[in-house]
């Protein structure tokens, strides 16, 4: 039921919000996980990430606030541009030159 | 310790769409503590940047079970979590071969100042928790006012810089080695070191006892630099041994540097490229940075002293 709720609420429109009764009791989330708020539209500055250059050593990945280095079996796929904020921390920290750049504009 | 490759493919239980700002420590220091965690953990999160941000009404970034407790008693809450771990076995009602880890995550303000009497309690008390302190060096949810762990001189909302005075004019609070006084497994760790900071979590959660980690989070938010730079700075105030990495065991006794730079930065390096020091590089106040890199001196030789004295345990 409250998973519901919680569903519920996050599919409303951002300008309407539930009557109190609607709330779970003490606030409670029970939907866990907050990739579906896209924290994308943050970005003034965008990683460029460059398979070919990219030696797959994982430092990006370690170091992402966002969870935003995609990654399969092992190996980097790209980037999710719903949740990278653009902080460039990747690109600072990517031991490889031009694998992880960063570029201006937040829009791919 | 599993190479970055095989950590690559476990789910990280903290996820994104969390509103903290672009470039911020926190969630790179919990991302290591849940994927260093030895058993399903149990998080209890006070009052901070990271609680405020990470559990916003209905969303949670936490896909493990999450306790948003007041800002004082992060500590509190987990040894009542520990207790009842313990009284839930002693009834049956909990498997007796199910373990858990049980965490507290806080903010230096939650952590030395305001929530230091429930955390000494914690640990006094010996319960098996790890108390994990993400210090970032000022209250910065609120708008970067002083903490007990906000460095000598630094700017601050609460430690202005003028005529009168500049900065913060004490120097920070050395709270691991008050935590080491309670004979408590403490560590002192850094986000840009994760293998370093990945051990002591591992061990600390395995550890038959209470524990403590300090872990440097540089905040590009309160100390002015630009939020690319968030791992770098954290390497910088380790390579000039303003923190330094070590781990206090044997109750107390047994004093260990994890990380020797081999060439020993100035802290010049270190405090340039914050806005919260600008004012050190300004002229006549010279004797901020004297008195800054003396501090850290005075604090790293103390240190190798302890080290060199537990060779022998
Ligand atoms: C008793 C009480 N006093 C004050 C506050 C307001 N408050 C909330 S978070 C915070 C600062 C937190 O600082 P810190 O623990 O260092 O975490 P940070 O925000 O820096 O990550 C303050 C003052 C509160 N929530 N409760
Ligand atoms: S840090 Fe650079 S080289 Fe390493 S995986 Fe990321 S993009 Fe590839
Ligand atoms: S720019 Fe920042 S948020 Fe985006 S992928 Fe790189 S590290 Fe992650
Ligand atoms: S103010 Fe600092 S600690 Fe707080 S969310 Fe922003 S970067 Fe993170
Ligand atoms: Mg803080």
């Amino acid at each position: 039921m409250t998973v519901q709720i919680n569903d519920a609420i996050r599919k409303l429109d951002k300008k309407s919000f539930p009557a109190w009764y609607e709330i779970p009791l003490g606030g409670t989330l029970v939907a866990e996980g907050s990739t579906d708020y896209h924290t994308g539209s943050w970005r003034t500055k965008r990683p460029i990430w460059n398979a070919e250059e990219c030696s797959h050593c994982m430092i990006c990945w370690m170091y992402c606030p966002e969870t935003a280095i995609k990654v399969e079996n092992g190996k980097v796929v790209g980037i999710d541009t719903n949740l990278c904020k653009g902080c460039g921390i990747c690109a600072n920290e990517c031991p490889r030159e031009k694998a992880m750049t960063m570029a201006p504009g937040g829009e791919y | 310790m599993a190479s970055l490759k095989e950590l690559s493919q476990r789910e990280i239980l903290f996820t994104g769409g969390h509103r903290l700002c672009a470039g911020c420590p926190a969630p790179i220091v919990v991302k290591q503590v849940l994927l260093a965690a030895p058993h399903a953990p149990i998080v209890v999160n006070p009052t901070c940047c990271l609680e405020i941000s990470s559990a916003v009404f209905p969303y949670t970034a936490w896909k493990v079970p999450y306790y948003h407790n007041a800002f004082e008693n992060a500590a509190a809450v987990a040894s009542g979590i520990d207790a009842a771990i313990t009284a839930l076995r002693r009834r049956g009602k909990l498997d007796e071969n199910k373990k858990f880890s049980v965490i507290a995550i806080g903010g230096d303000g939650g952590t030395y100042d305001i929530g230091f009497q429930a955390l000494s309690g914690m640990l006094e008390r010996g319960h098996r928790v790890l108390y994990v302190c993400y210090d970032n060096g000022a209250y910065m949810n609120t708008g970067i006012q002083r903490s007990g762990a906000t460095p000598y001189g630094a700017w601050t909302t609460t430690s202005h810089v003028g005529d009168a005075q500049k900065g913060k004019q004490q120097h920070r609070k050395d709270l691991a080695w008050i935590a080491a006084a309670h004979g408590a497994y403490v560590a002192n760790a850094s986000l840009h070191n994760w293998r370093d900071l990945m051990r002591k979590v591992e061990k600390a959660l395995n550890y038959d006892g209470p524990s403590f980690i300090n872990v440097q989070a540089p905040c590009p938010r309160g100390w002015r630099f630009p939020e690319d730079k968030t791992v770098e700075i954290a390497r910088l105030g380790t390579e000039c041994c303003f923190y330094p990495l070590y781990e206090v065991e044997d109750r107390g006794r047994k004093w260990v540097i994890n990380y020797v730079p081999r060439n020993k930065i100035p802290v010049t390096e270190y405090l340039k490229p914050q806005g919260r020091f600008a004012h050190f590089f300004q002229k006549g106040n010279e004797y901020l940075i004297e008195e800054f890199q003396a501090e850290v001196d005075r604090r790293w030789e103390h240190l190798q002293r302890l080290a060199k004295m537990s060779e022998d345990l």
